[in-house]
Order: C-alpha cells, then structure tokens, then sequence
C-alpha cells in the first residue's frame, strides 16, 4: 500500500522511533575537503540526503563492527559465560536500491547464523528510488537496478512540497508507519525485479580452471596495494575475523570485518600460506564474488554500488574484471 | 525476503540457548594430559563435558573437528581423536602459535571450552562399509585416524582388511604409543610403524611413509585409503599407490586451512569454491583435485 505523509508527521514518528532505538540515515557532513554523505542518526527527514550515495553502504548496521559474540568473566578457577549482544531496534531512512539488496545476498551465507538474522530482524529498511546514478555504478550488471525493492521493508520517494511517498512492502514496514495507516501491505509492485545479468550464466557454466588460469589476475595484482578499503566498503563482503578481548578479569569474544585482502587471513600458525601472494588474494576476492557465490546461491555477490572502483587507490575496476574474464569465457568455448 | 518478526520479545532467550548462539562452547574440564613427543610439542588432552545435557547430546563421527576455545585467549579448530564411542574427549595439540601455546600451559583440573562437532568427517557408516581401509599417516596428523581407527575395530565385522601405515621423523615422535604396541599384537589389523631415519632402540620399519606405503602395497580392490599428513607426504604417497591400480576416488583426505567461525560463513578457510571447515574437512582426492591449491 502506498500514502502520501507530511515531513512535520515523519519527523514525529523519527522522534517516537528515537525514544525506543536508533534512526540513521544518509546525511551531509562538512569534511576537510568540502562535504561528504555519511550514515548518522537522524532528528528528522529533512537531513537525510537522496540523491547521492553515502561513502559506506550501511552493512555496519547488520554487522556491527564488531559484534560481541559472547562475554566471560572470571569466577574463582573457570569464568562465568554471558551471552552475546541482543541486536538494537533500528530503523533506516533513505537506504539505496543496492545497498537494500546486499541484505538479501548476505542473508544467503548468513542463512543460519542468530547474529545477523536477529539484526535483520530488528531493522526495518526504509529505502528510496536511485534517481542519481553515479559513474561508477553498475547495478543492472549484476542482477539489481534503480527500481528494485529487494531488501527492502518500505520506500519512501520525495514528492515535493514537503510531502513524501510511502510504498509498504512488509509486516515490518507496514508496522512502523502503522499510525499513519491502516491496512494491508501491497504486493511487490511491477518492475522491482530486474533481469538475470547477462553474464551471471557463462561465468556459472565456465570450468573454474579457466577463470583461476586467466591471465587478468597477474595484471590487477601489479597494481593492488592489498590496503583492502574494497572489502570493507563493499555492502556485500561479509568476512570476518574472531578475537578475545581482556580486561582485568572480564573480557568478550568478538567479531569483526576481516578481509581477504590481508595476508594474515589465511596465514596458518606454522607459517604456511595457501594464499601467499596478492595474486592470489585479489583473485579470491573477485573469483568468491563472480564465481564461488554464485555457484554456491545463485547470484553475484556484488550489488554495483561502485563504491570499490570509486574508492581504489589504484584503479582497480571490477566492471573491468568481469569482462575480462566474459572474455576469457568466450574464447574458451 | 522473509523475515517479519520486526519487534521480537524473545531476543534475550534466543540468545541464551546453544542452539541458537553457536559460538557459545561447551564447558570441559581437563581430566589428563599426556606429553606425546620427545619435543614437548605435542600434549594430548583428555577433556570431560561438564554439562550432562551437553555431554549427551555430544556426539561425532571420525574426522571431524571441534573448536578448542580458551577464553581471553582464542580459538584453535582441532581434529578429534577420540572415537565416538570412547567416554568423554581428546585432543592432540600442537604448540604452533597463540591458543596452542596458552593450551599447553593448562593443567589437569583447569576448565576449557569446545565448540563442535564440525566439519563432514570420514564415511565410515557408508563408503567405507564392506571395504578393505588402509589408513596412511605422516607426523601428528594421526589423531582423526586414531579415532577413525578405534572405531573400525569397535564395528571390526563391517569392514574388510584393515592397513595401517604410520610414519614419524623419530619414534620419539609417534604418537599413542601405548596403543601402537597393542595393535601390532592383534591379528585383525596390519600395522606398519615407520621412522625416517635408524635410531637407536628402534627395531622397527625404516623409511618414509611413501616408501613403506610402496613396499606395502596395499591391493585397490574394494578398498578406500584414507590418507593423513603433510602435504609433501600425501604428494609423494600417491604415485606409488597409482602405480599398483589406485584411483582419486577411493583417496580421502583430511585439508586443513585457517578457521574462524567453523560454520562455513566467515570466509577464512575457502579452497577455491569449498569451505573446508563445512563441506570438509574430508575430500575425496578425486574432489581436491578439482580444487585450487589454497590449502
């Protein structure tokens, strides 16, 4: 179901939603060198900004960075165990039609894992329209588009004069606007499901000997630094590390975003590398997103934000690395 | 996307059970320690589970893992190498790095935590039923065979011929020794302990495991070798084993990679498209071969 709200209503509902967990959304924040559009929590609708993508997708709010898995404390000669964090009441505002998606694809690994189904669960994803695509992005490439409502819970469109359109998709949704509107929650409009990306099949039915043998690999490691700022502003890496930490006689287990980029990821206690070289972690990367995951879900695990090619120090482009490796798929054949 | 339960009451309840926080470990008191190795590098822990609800639901098959998780310290994914049907647990740790040297530092009566079963383990219920087994092993990879191999002799009746070849750099370096000799005494196994070089007090096989594993040819016919090592071990061990009729198929092994989560999520372990944690830590050789080399 659809209604037309006014910003005065939004706001109150962002500050009654305050009053129980957390409102964020996109907002504008002066920077040294001018501006840039970060996640923040909000007072009202005025400040979240649409037609431009924040810096970071918002995954920090289904994987909070880090997240405690369990607490322990000392207790005479063994400790006492708590359990982990309970998940915060949170409601996004202005989130893009790729950053929604990449919740979709992480639940595809995260399927069983209580952690994320619970932040899942206790979001609620507002989303919006991309009406400002930027160079960068590639969303229809990989299964998503400027239309899609896939992840999200409800969509919320400017329409001007202080007024704003509100698309219901779900229970959650139709929840949080519930006082605003009664009713039923609409069906998946028209046009929300973008076509299979046209390269998702050959790079499904290509050996993995020949992607893994292509000589696009030995080309991008030259230049890839392994800094990693792809994988962490990337909406849909979702890797992570384990650690304790201590404190006098208590401590906590926590994780936390860990990337394929770094050389310690797989380094084994003896030394011993499986991944010994750029080469190797840049290929995994790309190879886990294009080929592992797919096989594996049935989809990249890429939503085109653009955020990695944006961002590279160096230029790497992963538009680039797919129809390299198209390439490689054809001349195969 | 189906996930409604936009506002659930119960968080702090779910949170709470195992089931439902699966890095929650189970509580384990140490009951022994044994020094294997003339190095002091390798102690073998026999744990008990502390929760009685924990211990009975407990149960795994030969080959696979657990998490051995010391709080403050960290985690270490170890293989089990106590069969299933021993009471209570037991590890064989190697002092590598963090956790494992916190481990050794234990002391019988000190608690620890283990996180597990996991991992796929050997088919020995299925593949494996009705076969001859030739266990090959090099250094302290031994341990998810021993449990393998406590386990096939429990169910004796259900397989064919069983082989054993394992090697050491010295004998001070075998492991379960105790057992060793008593399972060179029976007459339902064939046992063939090797060291790599001549020792003194060792009347033994001389030679590395590949070598023996020529020597002792084990026929192919209605057999599955389950192969346990170093990578250098199992590279030199298949050739000659080739040349007398095996194939890929009838070879597991048992990869090992570093591991977090052990649940197949938080991506350290991948082999190319595989999880070694979840869809192993056992392939058929057949399997591995398909594989990138990232092991």
């Amino acid at each position: 179901m659809e209604l037309i709200v006014s910003g005065s209503d939004l706001d109150r509902l962002i500050r009654s939603l305050k009053e129980k967990g957390r409102v964020a959304g996109p907002v504008s924040r002066p920077t040294f060198r001018g501006r840039m559009v970060a996640w923040a929590e909000i007072r009202s609708i005025g400040e979240v900004v649409f037609d431009e993508a924040p810096r970071e997708s918002m995954k920090r709010f289904l994987f909070p960075q880090p997240e405690v898995l369990l607490r322990f404390k000392r207790k005479g000669t063994g400790y006492e165990v708590e359990p982990g964090q309970v998940s915060q009441e949170t409601v996004l505002f202005g989130v893009r039609p790729c950053d929604a998606r990449s919740a979709c694809l992480n639940l595809l690994p995260y399927q069983d894992d209580p952690f994320f189904l619970r932040n899942m669960a206790a979001t609620v994803i507002v989303g919006t329209r991309c009406e400002q695509p930027c160079s960068t992005c590639f969303c229809r490439d990989v299964g998503g588009g400027p239309e899609s409502i896939e992840g999200m819970d409800a969509r919320i469109t400017p329409c001007g004069e202080g007024s704003w359109k509100i698309e219901l998709f779900t229970e959650k949704g139709l929840a949080l606007f519930q006082a605003m509107a009664g009713g039923e929650p609409a069906p998946t409009p028209e046009g929300g499901a973008e076509k299979t990306p046209p390269l998702l099949k050959p790079l499904k039915s290509a050996p993995l000997s020949s992607l893994y043998e292509s000589d696009v690999w030995a080309e991008l490691a030259r230049a890839c630094l392994n800094c990693g700022i792809c994988t962490f502003l990337c909406p849909t890496c979702y890797c992570f590390d384990i650690q304790d930490e201590r404190l006098g006689s208590s401590g906590r287990r926590i994780r936390y975003w860990d990337s394929c980029m770094f050389p310690l990821f797989t380094q084994h206690a003896s030394g011993h590398n499986p991944r010994p070289t750029k080469l190797h972690r840049v290929r995994n990367r790309f190879l886990h997103k294009l080929k592992y995951f797919p096989d594996r879900f049935g989809s990249f695990s890429c939503v085109g934000c653009g955020r990695c090619v944006r961002e590279c120090p160096v230029g790497i482009d992963i538009r680039k690395v797919m129809k390299r490796l198209a390439e490689a798929v054809q001349t195969e054949v | 996307m189906e996930i409604s339960c936009a506002h659930d009451p119960g968080q702090d309840k779910i949170l709470s059970s195992p089931a439902s926080n699966p890095y929650l470990p189970v509580r384990c008191r140490v009951e022994d320690i044994v020094v294997e190795s003339e190095d002091g590098n390798l102690k073998t822990f026999r744990l008990s589970i502390q929760d009685q609800e924990a211990r009975s639901r407990w149960n795994h098959v030969p080959g696979q893992f657990a998490m051995l998780s010391l709080l403050g310290a960290g985690e270490v994914p170890i293989g089990i190498a106590s069969s299933p049907l021993e009471e209570g647990l037991m590890f064989t740790v190697n002092r590598a790095g963090v956790v494992t040297t916190a481990l050794h530092r234990l002391s019988p009566g000190d608690e620890l935590g283990v996180r597990g079963p996991l991992g796929n383990g050997f088919p020995v219920d299925t593949e494996m039923v009705g076969k001859n087994v030739v266990i090959i092993a090099g250094g302290f990879a031994f341990t998810t065979l021993r449990a393998t191999l406590l386990y096939l002799l429990e169910y004796r009746e259900r397989y064919g011929e069983i082989i054993v070849i394992y090697g050491a750099r010295t004998p001070g370096m075998l492991l379960y020794r105790k057992e060793l000799e008593e399972w060179a005494g029976r007459d339902d196994l064939s046992l063939h302990v090797t060291i790599d070089r001549e020792g003194p007090g060792w009347d033994g096989l001389v030679g590395f495991v590949p070598t023996i594993a020529g020597q002792v040819a084990p026929s192919p016919d209605n057999s599955v070798a389950l192969i346990c090592g170093p990578p250098i071990m199992i590279k030199f061990t298949m050739p000659p084993l080739e040349e007398i009729g095996w194939r890929d198929e009838q070879v597991y092994l048992s990869l090992e990679n570093r591991m977090k989560c052990g649940l197949g999520v938080c991506g350290h372990c991948n082999c190319g498209p595989v999880y070694v944690c979840k869809d192993g830590p056992v392939f058929k050789r057949s399997e591995v071969q398909r594989l990138p080399v990232e092991y």
